[in-house]
């Protein structure tokens, strides 16, 4: 068994950006579908690597390597997924497969856009099955360039505004990262990048073993995955973002790059500092419940579509903070399906979001009125997309968000209870929002609005059918994380 | 050594001062004949301009590979003591040669240098640097390609113009060899007043000669300035060679640092770093963009290199390194700063390289091999990297007459050429910030860990904050090229084979080298050895 799966995953869609430019700039068409068809080959293999996935085992599978990058700084090409990562993985080539269909309209520069759209999931899927602290690093800022580009040139009317505010923000973060990482490898014995060996503390030496230094690089980190999350205060640049980017971006951004910062805090703050995990909890708590409120809060106050879906994703994302943070094994459960539900149910909200802008070009809520009765259909999928979010039973949503707060109770009571409000103003904004753009007065205006298409279907039924596979049978998901998350919560009951 | 059993470790010198006097022969050959013919420099790659570019070319070359033979000598004093040739010496030399290579490359399609244009009708050096913006390509009455062709191809100094250069690697190699304060101080007046007259070289441009003029009286007070510290170091220790200098012994230790004070005073001009920076936006933008190109590059090495040379000197082991730290904050702090509001590429790039100078200086600071071998290693990077920023700098105001950020806007939609070059400065601007996969992300990677290995650990967080913030101006940039449509359309086509060529080898250096750096990595390990 020496076939470099995951190899082959995350350098698969490369190949598609690599052919690209050189296709004719006039054939459209040929261009998207090499496009999707490079998408594809990964997610055959996700789904292939979904299926002979060991659940139970604890410790990285399909592992590639080590090998020596570069010898002279003991750098090594190693790859290798557990249960943390193993869903973050194939979500990565679900919603790319996806965001490359949501892309079907673009028509300026086709070229350049699938090229760093194909690019971007590269860099994605690397981050998540990279083992080795550099490799990881490049991978991490590999995506940071196609996501610059594609905000900046196919956005809407401050793109650029909001291109080079991610930008600086996520460099900012990526290079306190770098810092950290040049320091874990000067301290630690045989000096490594090698995560699995860092992750052992007895390895750190020198200033690493002094509390203050642990401190500082903990909070370093920290700080580098909160931007991507984004924790408050860190979060302006998810908005502006994120209602400037074209549809399929904002998927992506949503789906995926969120999470990057929440994968970071599990698989390097964690297991690599407890000791300062344990002591510095609290604020993990803290700011998990004001993301929570505040975003839901923020959300509610939107008048534009796409702004409200962004600042629902703040509130959600800090349901995984909560669950985290309770060092229960439910809880840090419950915090890695949030990660991957989320990806799916959002990512729905802005291709909805995007069906409808695309029709009327505009997105504001209480523009809207009666779409129920010229979309039917259209309006049943924001139905569930919408239920999914808010965490009705039955959905996906809700058996996630309901693992958080059960493992966070234990721990954090009163922040539960807290927390636990946001659950209701989630329920509000988007029971809101429902009803100004689809109950009510028909609007005169959008009579001959187009009814969903072919096309956008088939973007949102697969999110569709994995919410409610995953509402009713969560263990689909569960057992291929359940060992790994126990294993890492291990260190905290000691 | 004595000076005759010397001759055999000097011969790229040789060769390359035997080169430089050639053409200045054949300058002057050409001078008394009645009727100078004009010399093609661009073009069909004719006429004495191209013969003159050859000639230096194969100089380089030769010197390159003896350079090269020479390989692994250890330690070699020549002359005297007033040489040593050492590995790190020999690594600057092969990147002044490699260096001065490109920039041959360079001249050969600069517009700037031909004469025929010069002054009378382009428009860059028409507007004599009053910060007037009057020609923006397309939308300017003057029709791009069409007013600015040459119409004779004439660079009626081609002899000189290559010769200088030829003299300028002599010297900046004579500097990173020297460890003789005399030596020191006449390989430094040897490289500037080559390099003033460089920058000066458009003669009927009032920009051109004002940046020459500007550079050299800068260039007088700094090496007055590092004479004064010379002299006292002199004074206290009684000898001129600083590796056999006793170190602070005799006298007070303030004697010392005053002195040492004074001396650095005179590499940080070379090096463009503050407060000895002034000279460095307005000679760079004056000067054709060729020799900016060079003038970031070379001399700034060599600047380093007799740096860590006096100052790894036993006879300097007092609190410098801290005080080079102080001076690398403000350095790269303001070159950051200052680059932010910058339209003008040329300029900006200035202020681009005094922030590296400061990156660079945390190596120095660190006095330690590691940071010694993180410049070395940042030298590679910079090297290419800025060279391909300045090579699309020439490629377009070569087009359209202007460097100002705006000539740059919309160049990815300007036909595939266009779309190329746009990518290519894209991929330098990110290597300078220092964002992977590229080399300059590596360089700085090798900077920071040398830094946090010296436990400076507020200079690393120091030097991160700066690269956070040069993104800022380095993506204005790419910003006009891919997210601004060009008004009108025009599309942009690559003159002849050197600049293209020369832009593809450096960007998929940097793109490489990024990705798989062990060579480099062996390079400047071993110089440290």
């Amino acid at each position: 068994m020496n076939i470099p799966f995951l190899t082959v995953m995350t350098f698969f869609p490369l190949v598609g950006a690599a052919i690209i430019p050189f296709l004719p700039r006039s054939k459209g068409g040929l261009i998207k579908w090499t496009a999707l068809i490079a998408t594809i080959p990964s997610l055959v293999l996700a789904f292939w690597l979904y299926f002979n996935f060991e659940q139970g085992f604890a410790g990285m599978q399909f592992v590639e390597g080590p090998f020596d990058w570069i010898a002279a700084f003991h750098i090594q090409y190693y790859l290798g997924m557990d249960g943390l990562a193993a869903p973050m993985a194939f979500l990565t080539q679900l919603i790319g497969t996806i965001a490359v269909i949501a892309s079907w309209r673009i028509d300026k520069q086709i070229k350049g856009y699938f090229a760093l759209l194909l690019l971007l999931q590269t860099g994605m899927t690397g981050v998540f099955v990279a083992l080795d602290f550099f490799l990881f690093y490049i991978f991490w800022e590999l995506m940071l360039l196609p996501m610059y580009f594609l905000i900046g040139i196919w956005g809407g009317p401050r793109r650029e505004y909001a291109a080079i505010k991610f930008f600086l923000y996520t460099l900012l973060g990526s290079v306190m990262m770098l810092l950290v990482m040049i320091a874990m490898y000067f301290y630690s014995t045989g000096n490594t990048f090698n995560m699995l060996t860092l992750m052992d503390q007895t390895t750190h030496i020198g200033p690493l073993t002094s509390h203050t230094f642990r401190i500082v690089c903990w909070a370093a980190l920290m700080i580098c995955f909160a931007i991507k999350v984004p924790v408050f205060p860190f979060h302006t640049w998810l908005p502006d973002a994120h209602v400037e980017a074209p549809t399929a971006v904002s998927v992506i951004l949503a789906g995926i790059l969120l999470k990057m910062g929440t994968y970071g805090m599990i698989r390097f703050c964690f297991p690599m500092f407890p000791d300062i995990t344990k002591e510095l909890v609290l604020w993990i708590v803290v700011f998990g419940v004001i993301n929570i409120i505040y975003g839901a809060l923020c959300a509610m106050a939107q008048k534009d579509f796409k702004r409200l879906v962004a600042y629902s994703s703040i509130s959600h994302m800090g349901f995984c903070l909560i669950g985290m943070a309770s060092f229960t094994s439910i809880g840090m459960n419950g915090a890695v399906l949030q990660m991957f539900n989320h990806g799916t149910i959002t990512a729905q909200l802005f291709l909805l979001v995007g069906v409808i802008y695309d029709r009327v070009h505009h997105r504001d809520i209480d523009g809207f009125g009666g779409l129920a009765k010229i979309m039917p259909r259209y309006a049943v999928f924001t139905a569930i997309a919408f239920f999914a979010a808010l965490g009705l039973p039955g959905l996906s949503g809700f058996i996630s968000e309901a693992l958080c707060l059960i493992g966070a109770f234990k721990t954090w009571p009163w922040y539960t209870i807290v927390s636990a409000i946001g659950v209701v103003l989630t329920a509000a904004y988007f029971l809101w929002a429902y009803q100004r753009v689809f109950l009510g007065q028909v609007n005169e205006k959008y009579k001959g609005l187009a009814e969903i298409n072919a096309r956008e279907m088939v973007t949102l039924v697969p999110l569709v059918a994995i919410v409610f596979i995953l509402g009713v049978y969560p263990k689909a998901m569960l057992g291929i994380m359940d060992a790994t998350l126990t294993n890492i919560n291990a260190i905290f009951k000691m | 050594m004595s000076n005759i059993t010397s001759l055999q470790f000097f011969i790229p010198e040789l060769i390359l001062s035997g080169t430089s006097i050639l053409l200045l022969c054949l300058a002057a050959i050409k001078g008394i004949t009645p009727h100078p013919q004009p010399s093609p420099l661009v073009g069909e790659g004719k006429g004495e301009g191209a013969i003159a570019s050859y000639i230096a070319s194969a100089g380089l070359l030769a010197a390159l590979v003896f350079g090269i033979m020479q390989w692994g000598t250890v330690n070699e004093a020549l002359f005297m003591n007033m040489l040593t040739l050492d590995k790190p010496a020999e690594f600057f030399r092969v990147i002044f040669i490699v260096t001065a290579l490109a920039i041959i490359v360079f001249s050969r399609r600069s517009r700037e240098l031909i004469s025929d244009i010069r002054g009378k009708s382009f428009p860059l050096l028409c507007k004599e640097g009053l910060g007037e913006v009057d020609l923006p390509h397309p939308t300017s009455p003057y029709k791009g390609e069409e007013f600015l062709t040459p119409k004779s191809n004439s660079f009626d100094d081609a002899y000189e113009y290559y010769s200088l250069i030829l003299g300028l690697v002599v010297g900046m190699s004579l500097l990173a060899q020297a460890r003789n304060l005399l030596m020191i101080y006449l390989s430094l007046e040897f490289v500037g007043l080559i390099s003033y007259v460089l920058v000066g070289f458009a003669k009927d441009s009032v920009r051109s000669s004002e940046a020459g003029l500007k550079y050299m009286l800068f260039g007088a007070v700094a090496s007055g300035v590092f004479l004064f510290g010379a002299s006292i170091f002199y004074g206290l220790t009684g000898t001129l060679d600083i590796i056999s200098s006793p170190g602070p012994t005799l006298g007070s230790i303030i004697a010392y640092v005053v002195a040492g004070l004074f001396m650095l005073g005179g590499f940080l001009f070379k090096i463009a770093a503050v407060p000895m920076h002034a000279w460095c936006p307005d000679a760079y933008e004056g000067a054709p963009t060729p020799i900016t190109a060079l003038l970031s590059v070379a001399p700034k090495a060599a600047g380093f290199a007799v740096l860590i040379r006096v100052f790894g000197a036993e006879g300097f082991s007092f609190g410098w390194p801290f005080l080079i730290a102080i001076v690398s904050t403000i350095t790269m702090t303001f070159g950051n700063l200052a680059a932010i509001p910058q339209m003008n590429v040329k300029r900006l790039l200035a202020y681009s390289s005094i922030a590296h100078a400061g990156y660079l200086l945390m190596g120095i600071a660190c006095a330690t091999p590691k940071g010694n071998e993180a410049v070395y290693f940042y030298f590679i990077a910079y090297l290419l990297m800025n060279l391909g920023a300045f090579l699309v700098v020439q490629i377009m105001s070569n087009k359209t007459g202007s460097e100002d950020i705006s000539a740059f806007v919309g160049i990815a939609r300007c036909g595939p050429f266009g779309a190329a070059v746009a990518i290519a400065m894209t991929i330098f601007l990110l290597s300078l910030t220092g964002v992977p996969p590229f080399v300059g992300f590596i360089g700085k990677f090798y900077l920071f860990s040398a830094v946090i290995d010296a436990k400076l650990y507020w200079l690393a967080i120091v030097g991160i904050a700066n690269s956070v913030v040069s993104l800022y101006y380095y993506m204005r940039i790419v910003k006009a090229m891919f997210f601004d449509a060009p008004q009108p359309e025009y599309s942009l086509s690559p003159e002849g084979i050197g600049t293209p060529s020369l832009l593809t080898i450096l960007s998929l250096a940097v793109v490489i080298f990024g990705l798989a750096w062990s060579p480099i990595a062996y390079i400047t390990k071993s110089l440290i050895i």
